[in-house]
């Protein structure tokens, strides 16, 4: 299964999350929003310009930098819980 | 008084049930332990007066935060009597750790699980009974917005405030590190209670962003949008503000000059120049800040600002700001007391002060009178649209270089990681409620600081009293000819500099001021001045108005929401020196051109 990074995925593709590699403000920031390894997560739209990202997690939509998304493995194509 | 604490995370709803409960009696207070300001209120419960306080919303108990910070230590200092958990049910999935961490310390605690409407909407189903029984807590199924299930969760707050308030365990800290256990408490409390569908249903937020958030069409809409709330706050607002003005004079004229007509000269000036029209100005200021927050509560609460920050990220991320700031620096064109007080949407206070410090560039309305009133009178109607045009320009440049230079100063520790909450109707009582509470804030913490500016710069064009007032013999006059050394080499003359004294209270009472001070009114006044001043003069005066403090309301506001003497004072001495620099740039560089 290919990993990759959540700010590699194109809109509208699912990946599962693998793991966070975030310095602790961000990692908890993350976990709070439900941010998990084992987690579903699709990418909604990327802002024009090299802008933040749009991700769905759960119920919840979630924006982010390209940055921030570059810390989080995700594996495409699993099933995920 | 017993204390309940309203905790929640963000986009809970957590204010519109404070709103509920306290019925905008709310005011801003210091507590113990802490550095910001919070908002309480005291209501009627069960007999008993009972204090309501909002606590700011957070994610994690132990996350790094200000906010998150503000809460332990709120909680650490004053021990509620009873927690009042917020969670956003449409969320519950997630939502649940902080009750759980919540729930470790021991304390007294009712769950509202709010914004049922939508839940249900959305297919969640609760098993509240269920819930309750798992975790030990009274738990309620309420939308705050609507009031449903509002009466019962008021009955068991008011029970459950009968029971002794459990002390808080000492190490809170050694508490909160117990979080092992708290995924898996909650993973078999949402099994056991909770049935989400797989796929949430909520299409009218789909398709409006993909419409709101489109690649090309997004920005497009999104100026267009802000467009229309800013020409919907000040179309409203500049009448208002006009007629309360009007209101203000044919008070003093029929009332109040009559009735002081026995004083002598100096207090009736004092009385009236000074003191009510000091009333005057901040009067004027509450139809645009209430205007300004119901429109921009309606944006807010919409779920449209976080759209905003959506679309402006890429360009501000650079600024060291992000896309909510863009938005306040944009309605700062309009006024900026209410954009500066707007800044209070962003939580991290790094990013907060550093947009506030940048608002102050922002050409207002009131700048913009005195722009027109000298283009008129030095340029020709061909060139003037261009020379107000010009302005505008610096005036951005100047807000840019603001946040490039002070970026490092105010770095934001915190995350970019922003909720997009789903497109909602906010509605008309959460709209004038917020607006309510904006303007007795303003008038609560800026009337003094503003009255009093107003009475010194009246003492200081009117005395001695031997003097004619604001000529060059009263202390104004000699504060100006003490300055003119470091004002003549950006060609502003000391009857320019008097004007500028005047218009550190308002840009709106530098062209009365000039009145004043060269005895001539309206086209003569004009006629005067564009004989005495080339352009290149007017034009470096007019940067210099630009730049300088907008006004002492601003002041008074920067002061106020930053509660921090060192920022204000930065604030005024950076945009004083920005003035002169780049006035002196402008006019030695005319001059040396030949101009």
């Amino acid at each position: 299964m290919p990993s990759t990074t959540l700010a590699a995925l194109h809109p509208g593709e699912t990946a599962t999350i693998v793991s966070i590699h975030a310095e602790e403000a961000l990692h908890q920031r993350l976990l709070a929003l439900g941010f998990r390894s084992g987690k579903h997560i699709e990418m909604i739209r990327k802002a024009s310009f090299s802008g933040p990202l749009q991700v769905r997690i759960g119920t919840t939509d979630v924006m982010l930098r390209r940055s921030e998304a570059a810390k989080i493995m995700v594996c495409q194509g699993a099933s995920g819980t | 008084m017993k204390r309940v604490a309203l905790l929640g995370m963000p986009n809970t709803g957590k204010s519109t049930l404070f709103n509920r409960m306290t019925g905008g009696a709310a005011r801003v207070g210091n507590w113990p332990g802490i550095t910001v300001e919070l908002l309480s209120g005291k209501i009627l419960l069960g007999g008993d007066m009972v204090e309501i306080i909002d606590l700011p919303g957070i994610y994690d108990l132990h996350g790094f935060s200000d906010d998150e910070q503000v809460v332990r230590h709120f909680l650490h200092d004053n021990v509620p009597d009873l927690a009042l958990v917020i969670l956003n049910t449409t969320q519950i999935e997630r939502q649940m750790s902080l009750l759980l961490q919540l729930k470790q310390l021991d304390m007294n605690i009712v769950v509202l699980l709010n914004m049922s409407d939508e839940a249900k909407k959305f297919g969640i189903s609760v098993n509240v009974a269920k819930m309750s029984a798992l975790l030990e807590m009274p738990i309620f199924l309420i939308s705050a917005k609507y009031g449903r299930g509002y009466p019962e969760a008021l009955q068991a707050i008011t029970k459950a405030l009968r029971y002794p308030t459990p002390g808080m365990a000492e190490q809170l800290r050694s508490q909160l590190e117990q979080d092992q256990h708290i995924e898996t408490e909650m993973a078999r409390v949402l099994k056991h209670t909770v049935q989400v569908p797989v796929r949430l249903s909520d299409n009218l937020t789909e398709k409006l962003d993909r419409v709101m958030l489109h690649p090309w069409l997004g920005l497009p809409i999104f100026f267009a949008v802000m467009y229309l709330v800013f020409q919907g706050i000040f179309m409203f607002g500049q009448p208002l503000q006009t007629g309360i003005a009007g209101l203000f004079t044919w008070l003093r004229e029929t009332a109040l000059v009559p009735a002081l007509g026995g004083l002598p000269q100096v207090l009736q000036g004092l009385l009236l120049d000074g003191i009510y029209n000091g009333v005057a100005t901040v009067a004027a200021f509450i139809p645009i800040i209430i205007l300004f927050f119901l429109f921009m509560a309606m944006v807010e609460d919409s779920g449209y600002l976080s759209r905003a920050a959506f679309l402006m990220d890429a360009l501000m991320a650079r600024l060291g700001l992000d896309g909510r700031g863009f938005v306040m620096l944009l309605m700062g064109f309009g006024c900026n007391v209410p954009a500066l007080m707007g800044t209070r949407v962003m939580r991290s206070r790094a990013m907060r002060l550093l947009t506030m410090l940048v608002i102050p560039f922002s050409l207002c309305s009131a700048r913009l009178q005195v722009f027109i009133f000298f283009t008129a009178a030095l340029f020709s109607p061909k060139a003037a649209p261009i020379v107000v045009f010009s302005l505008y320009l610096f005036s951005f440049v100047a807000a840019i270089l603001t946040a490039l230079i002070f970026k490092h100063q105010f770095k934001n520790n915190e995350p970019f990681v922003l909720e997009l909450p789903p497109y909602r109707f906010p509605t008309l009582r959460q709209m004038v409620l917020r607006g309510w509470l904006e303007v007795r804030h303003f008038l609560r913490r800026a009337t003094k600081f503003i009255v009093a500016g107003v009475i010194l710069v009246w003492l200081l064009t009117h005395l001695p009293l031997s003097a004619a007032p604001a000529s060059a013999d009263t202390l104004a006059g000699m504060i100006g000819g003490f300055f003119q050394p470091v004002f003549a080499p950006v060609g502003i003359n000391e009857q320019l500099t008097i004007a500028l004294i005047f218009g550190f209270i308002a840009k709106e009472i530098v062209i009365g001021a000039l009145a004043v001070i060269y005895g001539l009114s309206g086209d003569a006044l004009s006629g005067a001045i564009g004989q005495q001043l080339d352009w290149v003069q007017a034009y470096s005066f007019m940067l210099f108005t630009l730049l300088y403090t907008p006004c002492l309301a601003t002041v008074a506001t920067l002061q106020s929401e930053s509660k921090l003497l060192k920022f204000t004072a930065l604030s005024l001495a950076w945009s004083l020196a920005l003035a002169w620099l780049v006035s002196f740039a402008f006019y030695q560089g005319a001059r040396a051109l030949g101009y």
